[in-house]
């Protein structure tokens, strides 16, 4: 056990929590219209809670022990195997104890739920979005996080086997959870009056604020997921600033050259787009490498929310797949290429193989979208045959705040 | 008595007070209200949204004036909240019928 190491993933586990609550939810609550500020917090904080919740129960188990290439096994239900009462020795992972790569894992499971909240922003029936949770978790999350991460000498994951590379989860976290959000904004429908009436963010300041606590945050993610304080988490943490700060410009640039003004938001939004695009990367491509992915990230997620968003015609009402998911292709293509020494990356010796490993990241970045969105129709349905998806339209109207929740935000 | 409601800037606000203070108006009330006339306008954009503003933030202020002040408040106003630019505002001028002090029961041009 490595005491350094130990420190460096709680701190890094506080990090991706501080992301979430409050660094997601302020994100998302300025974006909502001010009688929806208080529910679409709670869909995060609720949704965070669940999934760290059976992410302790079953969640890790299945998705961090020896099974087949899709699923672990059970040997580890409730953390259990991890430590032993009698004598307070740990099971090691690596340098660490096993139960410190757990809950720093239990993080993962947790944003990746929260961020597809955001998709259907502003109509979600609270109980549809805590059963969906706990579906698309245990069926989508888990196996696309056992697929992509399990090393084992005998039943690897199926992506980790093919050489799959995602350092902190550009597939496992964004792709997955912008596909859900994704196929969540088209079964559940448009918000009322999208299109036709104004549906301003209430408070952009709040967004501006969470957007930096995510990038703060982010830090424990790329660099936490070293799951050491060694040489590789620094590159992670270096290339986390580069390729942020270059998409920040990168999306500024772009949004001035073409719609005339340079706006805040467009400035928030480019850093959460350069945090997932170089979140597949982090540590493993060379920090000339990460301001590439950065600045095509920040560039590629403009046209997200405008060209692509409109041809998609879904209200994914915080953008959750045109950055989520389409960062997190960005990224995950980008790593296989800038990860070649050539390019200045750690990883491929021959920049020949450049090729074969842009294969191997497109079958990932496919894999995962058939899973996860399939996974996700599925539990959305679910969900509607239990539940209703969608609260009735005189709720919509009034605000989920008082008709879900029973409370306002604001008081004048 | 008439009551005077100008539609202006709100950043008109205090130099509108101060003029018709100077000139013996003892008080008037304001309110924050939304509006447009031939001021057009503007595009708010957020991401791939666009959303036409139509209306824009002014101040509502009301003043009841005794009728041998209201010529003159009237030239007040339109001196202290005039910008030259579209989007300065109007002054509607209504004939007030009565006017009561709460506190003493005066009514009239006493309570003003």
């Amino acid at each position: 056990m490595d005491k350094a190491d130990v420190a460096w993933v709680m701190v890094s586990t506080l990090l991706v929590l501080m992301m979430v609550l409050p660094g997601l939810a302020l994100f998302y609550g300025g974006l909502v219209r001010s009688k929806n500020v208080l529910s679409i917090l709670m869909q995060v904080a609720g949704t965070f809670a669940l999934a760290v919740t059976l992410w302790f129960i079953y969640g890790y188990s299945l998705a961090f022990t020896e099974g087949n290439a899709f699923f672990g096994g059970f040997s580890r239900l409730f953390f259990s195997g991890m430590w032993n009462s009698a004598t307070s020795e740990h099971v090691l992972s690596g340098t660490i104890p096993e139960m410190a790569f757990g809950f720093f894992q239990a993080t993962f499971a947790g944003i990746t739920c929260a961020l597809i909240v955001g998709a259907f922003a502003e109509r979600a029936r609270f109980s549809a979005v805590l059963v969906f949770t706990a579906i698309w978790m245990t069926f989508a999350y888990v196996p696309i996080a056992h697929m992509v991460w399990f090393l084992s000498e005998t039943n690897p994951g199926l992506l980790a086997a093919r050489g799959a590379l995602d350092f902190a989860g550009g597939t496992v976290v964004h792709i997955n959870a912008g596909v859900a959000g994704l196929v969540g904004a088209y079964v559940i429908g448009k918000r009322l009056g999208y299109g036709r009436e104004a549906m301003q963010p209430h408070n952009l300041p709040m967004t501006m604020i969470g957007a930096a606590l995510l990038w703060v945050g982010w830090y424990g993610f790329n660099a936490g997921s070293a799951l050491s304080a060694n040489g590789t988490a620094v590159l992670a943490f270096l290339n986390t600033l580069v390729a942020t700060a270059g998409a920040i410009l990168a999306w500024t640039l772009t949004e001035w050259a073409t719609k005339g003004k340079p706006s805040m938001l467009g400035a928030a939004s480019g850093a959460v787009a350069g945090l997932v695009g170089v979140t597949p990367a982090a540590g493993l491509v060379g920090p000339v490498g990460a301001l590439v992915i950065g600045v095509v990230t920040g560039a590629i997620c403009v046209w997200g929310v405008n060209g692509l968003k409109r041809m998609l015609r879904a209200d994914d009402s915080l953008d959750v797949f045109s950055l989520h998911g389409v960062g997190g292709i960005v990224g995950a293509l980008l790593t296989g290429v800038f990860n070649a020494q050539a390019l200045g990356g750690p990883g491929l010796a021959n920049a020949s193989d450049i090729l074969g490993q842009l294969w191997v990241q497109t079958e990932g970045v496919l894999i995962t979208i058939v899973w996860s969105g399939v996974v996700a129709f599925i539990a959305y349905k679910i969900a509607d045959a239990v539940c209703g998806l969608r609260v009735p339209e005189d709720q919509e109207r009034e605000g989920l705040d008082i008709t879900s929740h029973g409370e306002s935000a604001y008081h004048s | 008595m008439k009551l005077i409601i100008a539609i202006i800037k709100p950043f008109k606000l205090d130099e509108v007070r101060v003029a018709l203070s100077g000139i013996g108006v003892q008080g008037l009330t304001v309110t924050e209200v939304k509006g447009f006339g031939r001021q057009k306008g503007h595009t708010e954009l957020y991401r791939g949204a666009e959303y036409a503003v139509d209306f824009l933030p002014k101040l509502r202020v009301e003043a009841a004036i005794p009728d041998h002040l209201v010529d003159q408040a009237i030239e007040t106003i339109e001196q202290a909240a005039r910008t030259g630019k579209i989007g300065d505002g109007k002054i509607f001028v209504a004939s007030l019928e009565q006017v009561i002090r709460i506190r003493t029961g005066e009514a009239g041009e006493a309570a003003l």
